[in-house]
């Protein structure tokens, strides 16, 4: 177990171009599951492979337990890696795979049946030792990339979007199964995906990444109650954040605050809302629209109500937003700001 | 996959070296080629001579030799001659066959892809014995369409193998759409396939027509005059005369015939490769 | 890839036995008649006394292939089509698989080294041979010039490289690796080129260095693409005349003769038709098993 550090951490692939990773800075806590979370192309898997040392990092300092790694290989990192797409070896068996470490890094041959049978009984699959990875499921192949790389017990567990291969379904039971992984061994890891529901499932924290910058690190509830910029503020939360400008700040509330005003309560204020579409989940409704009246006049905003069946397309009703849930961002540098007095007529 | 720096350094210096060992192995003898196509006679075979420099200056007269006073010319132009019939030939044959196998056979189809891709493992060196006694037979013997007639039996069921796989990898849909719109399942493969095909019907020309230009044991068994051999043939043996071999003439003669044909596969390669590794590689 | 398109019952994919059928006659037919004809016709010739000039033929039984057996240019032709065979396909495996190596990642000028490392492959095979046999001349050299200047040999004592037995063996074994390593590199590229990146990743991670990750697990994972490379290697390797033919026309003193050229000899320059048919006959047992493999592969590729 080892904490993770970057200090400066810079990857430019094209000269003259931005980097895929600017300037990074953090520090994992030990034992923690931290999430890199951000779109495609924001640099968390460039940022998760430098860590891994399998790209080299333009400018910028790499510490594993303290000591920096830059200049070592993969393999002198003690770190473990879980691919996208699992990376099995399909002429071994599930033995032979999960024993590959321990080849390559020389463990004595009479010592590797007891720690693969250690590893496979942590994953639950001792019965498919014999097995080709083309024979096993979804879900039971990543089980064997987890045992092939707990069996070396390593510093540092990454994965790289271990999920994104399944489908919805075994997706759940995967990312639980994940969870209690990490609960039971306890290795501090970091686990790279662009699902926004998955980090605030997961995560310790999240560090929350666009175009190779870190927007925010912070718990799920930092980051979600407490967005750092407007792009944390809309990346987390589906649908996203309603966001506003108004003279010299931008305004946002969460669908799921913006409400009939009878069913609010203290200080709010009043906003009405043009009903334009109703989507039924099942669970809730998403009710999307535009404002009418005041500054904030067509302005398009979406709501999240649990009841709905009585509002009307192209009817007009009373909305409102608890001044409590309001967030204020600076117009130019977009970073969330304290509360300030503006007018919405 | 990256290493320290001075690992990743030492690679590329034994990547370098074995990619230079190799090259010059491989590609020496066509050097060799080339300096001694204009090397003077006196040079080439005075012993004391050091064989890597030009101890006289750079001579035509091997060029000359062999475009005014060899046949070199005409056989240049038999193997273009039989090149391009059995080219016609074989996409006559190969493209439609190919269509029935990818497309329409079912099971069937990759049986008999399977046999015609047997057949090719069947080698001249055990057909021209028979086959030169069949072309006596049809009085064809010397003559440049003995080669014509006998060619297509292995760039076809090449060409077959090659076109199958590049029309299984044409989604069936747009035949579907053809159809629905209107086309009969004929019209579809003339008017959609082989238009679409075109890069692959392109391999199969340049394929079929470097096969030709390099086959050699028909084009010595069937054809005896001087005046109608191939590239492949009258190179070697009639550019002796008794036992002299004018070594400069037949070196720009080797470069001149095989470079052309060079370029053409280099083009085409990932073609060629796709048709021999069709099925193996996943 | 097309797999799953070709599963869904779809109107393209529907059967049409009868346009299929003419579709697919004619290349048949041809085949058939100039490949299927002429095989049985030499199993015919290999049983009869056929000779060139001769128009009565008879049946004569097995008396050909006894007398090929007790002759000891045959039992020549057959080891030696074994050494070149598969002491040539040796070189080429160790070869194309460390030049496929060497080529895999991408460099400055790679294009010119692929169009100059493919020459011995693509020019035709007579012209190759002949640029072999000046480079060995006995008396010209350049091989030989450059040993007696390293003082390996004395001046005018450089080995005969074509006319001394053994060495023309390795003469011709080295010409026909020449050849083919060319051929199995740019199908071994193919194969390599697609196992996916993480693969070897996963190892390095795991902690496998260079040589334990080629070994231990890309090559063990380029079977399917090794087999074909291999056994088209040792089929063209095996059913070749023409190497042998222009280097040495199977001397010195038949010491170099395979079966190809020795079937060449003696029908058609020695007009024995019979003795022709019957020495190419021998091809066939080694050309089944070959065929036997390349099937072998190919379905188990299906399969996965």
């Amino acid at each position: 177990m080892a904490v993770v550090e970057t200090r400066n951490l810079t990857k430019v692939f094209k000269e003259g171009q931005l980097g895929a990773v600017n300037n990074v800075n953090f520090q994992t806590r030990e034992g923690e599951f931290l999430v890199f979370l951000g779109p495609s192309g924001s640099g968390k898997t460039t940022l998760l492979r430098m860590i891994a040392g399998l790209e080299m990092p333009t400018s910028g300092d790499i510490l594993i337990g303290g000591q920096v790694v830059n200049n070592l290989s993969p393999r002198e990192r003690r770190i473990a890696m879980v691919f996208q797409s699992y990376a099995l070896y399909p002429h071994l068996s599930v033995y032979k795979n999960i024993a590959f470490p321990l080849k390559a890094q020389k463990v004595p041959k009479d010592q590797h049946r007891k720690k693969v049978e250690w590893a496979a009984g942590l994953l639950g699959i001792g019965a498919l030792l014999e097995r080709k990875p083309r024979e096993l499921s979804g879900g039971e192949r990543q089980r064997v990339a987890l045992a092939r790389a707990i069996v070396r017990e390593p510093a540092v567990f990454l994965l790289d979007e271990p999920l994104s291969n399944l489908d919805a379904k075994l997706r759940a039971s995967a990312r639980e199964e994940l969870e209690r992984f990490h609960r039971s061994v306890g290795t501090t890891s970091i686990y790279v995906t662009h699902d926004q529901i998955e980090a605030m499932a997961m995560g310790d924290r999240i560090l929350v990444l666009n175009k190779g910058v870190v927007h925010q690190l912070g718990t799920p509830t930092d980051v979600y109650d407490n967005p750092a910029d407007t792009f944390v503020a809309t990346f987390l939360g589906s649908p996203p954040m309603n966001l506003a400008e108004l003279s010299d700040v931008i305004v946002g509330f969460r669908p799921e605050h913006f409400l009939p005003s009878v069913d609010l309560t203290g200080e709010t204020v009043p906003l009405r809302f043009k009903v334009e579409n109703t989507e039924y989940l099942g669970s809730e409704w998403i009710v999307s629209g535009t404002l009418v009246g005041g500054k904030l006049d067509s302005k398009k905003v979406v709501s999240r109500l649990t009841a709905a069946q009585h509002l009307q397309l192209d009817s007009v009703y009373d909305f409102g937003v608890s001044t409590r849930t309001l967030k204020f961002f600076d117009r130019a540098s977009r970073k969330q700001i304290a509360p300030k007095g503006v007018t919405w007529q | 996959m990256p290493l320290k720096f001075s690992h990743r350094l030492f690679g590329k210096l034994v990547r370098g070296a074995v990619l230079a060992v190799f090259t010059t192995l491989l590609a020496f003898p066509f050097y060799w080629m080339l300096i001694t196509s204009f090397k003077q006679n006196v040079d080439l075979y005075t012993m004391e001579n050091n064989p890597f420099l030009f101890n006289a200056k750079p001579t035509l007269d091997h060029l000359k030799f062999l475009f005014t006073e060899t046949r070199f010319v005409r056989w240049l132009g038999n193997t273009v001659f039989v090149g391009v019939i059995v080219v016609a030939i074989t996409l006559v044959l190969a493209v439609p066959a190919a269509y029935a196998l990818a497309r329409l056979a079912g099971r069937w189809g990759e049986r008999l892809g399977i046999a015609i891709f047997l057949t090719y493992l069947v080698p001249p060196t055990l057909l021209f014995i028979p086959l030169s006694r069949v072309i006596a037979f049809f009085r064809l013997q010397d003559s440049l369409w003995a080669l014509i007639l006998v060619y297509p039996t292995f760039t076809v069921p090449f060409s077959i193998w090659l076109l199958m796989g590049f029309f299984k990898s044409i989604p069936c849909e747009l035949e579907d759409a053809a159809m629905v719109d209107g086309l009969t399942r004929f019209g579809a493969f003339l008017k959609l396939m082989i238009p679409i095909s075109i890069s692959g019907i392109l391999t199969v020309v340049i394929f079929t027509f470097t096969l030709v230009t390099q086959e050699f044991v028909y084009a010595l068994t069937f054809i005896s005059s001087e005046s109608n051999q191939m590239i492949g043939t009258g190179i070697p043996i009639f550019l002796v005369r008794g036992d002299v071999y004018y070594w400069g003439a037949l070196m720009a003669a080797c470069l001149v015939a095989s470079l052309p044909v060079a370029f053409l596969y280099n083009l085409f390669l990932d073609r060629f490769i796709a048709g021999f590794t069709v099925g193996a590689v996943k | 890839m097309a797999v799953a398109s070709a599963r869904i019952k779809s109107v393209a994919s529907a059967q049409s036995p009868f346009l299929s059928t003419l579709m697919f006659a004619p290349a048949a037919l041809y085949i058939l008649l100039l490949v299927g004809g002429p095989f049985l016709l030499a199993i015919f010739y290999a049983f009869s006394d056929a000779r060139i000039g001769n128009t009565e033929l008879h049946f004569v039984g097995l008396e050909n292939f006894r007398s090929i057996l007790q002759s000891p240019s045959f039992r020549l032709a057959i080891r030696n089509s074994f050494i070149f065979t598969i002491g040539s396909q040796i070189v080429v495996i160790v070869g194309a698989n460390i030049l496929a190596i060497a080529l895999e990642n991408a460099f400055r000028g790679r294009g010119l080294v692929r169009f100059l490392i493919l020459l011995p492959w693509v020019a035709p095979i007579s012209l190759g041979a002949i640029g072999w046999k000046w480079l060995l001349d006995s008396i010209y050299s350049v091989i030989s010039w450059v040993l007696v200047a390293l003082h390996f040999y004395k001046p005018f004592n450089a080995p005969m490289w074509l006319g001394e037995p053994r060495l023309a063996i390795a003469s011709v074994l080295l010409v026909h690796s020449w050849r083919i390593i060319p051929f199995s590199t740019v199908i071994l590229l193919a194969g390599r080129t697609a196992i996916p990146k993480d693969i070897p990743e996963a190892a390095a991670v795991d902690g496998a260095g260079f040589w334990r990750t080629q070994l231990q697990i890309v090559i063990p994972m380029m079977r399917p693409i090794l087999s074909v490379a291999v056994l088209f290697g040792l089929i063209f390797t095996f059913t070749d005349m023409t190497v042998v033919y222009i280097l040495t026309a199977g001397g010195p003193f038949d010491s170099t003769q395979t079966l190809p050229s020795l079937a060449f000899a003696l029908g058609i320059q020695g007009s024995d038709l019979a003795a022709g048919a019957a020495i190419s006959l021998f091809l066939v047992p080694l050309l089944v098993v070959l065929a036997y493999f390349m099937l072998r592969v190919a379905r188990r590729s299906e399969v996965n």
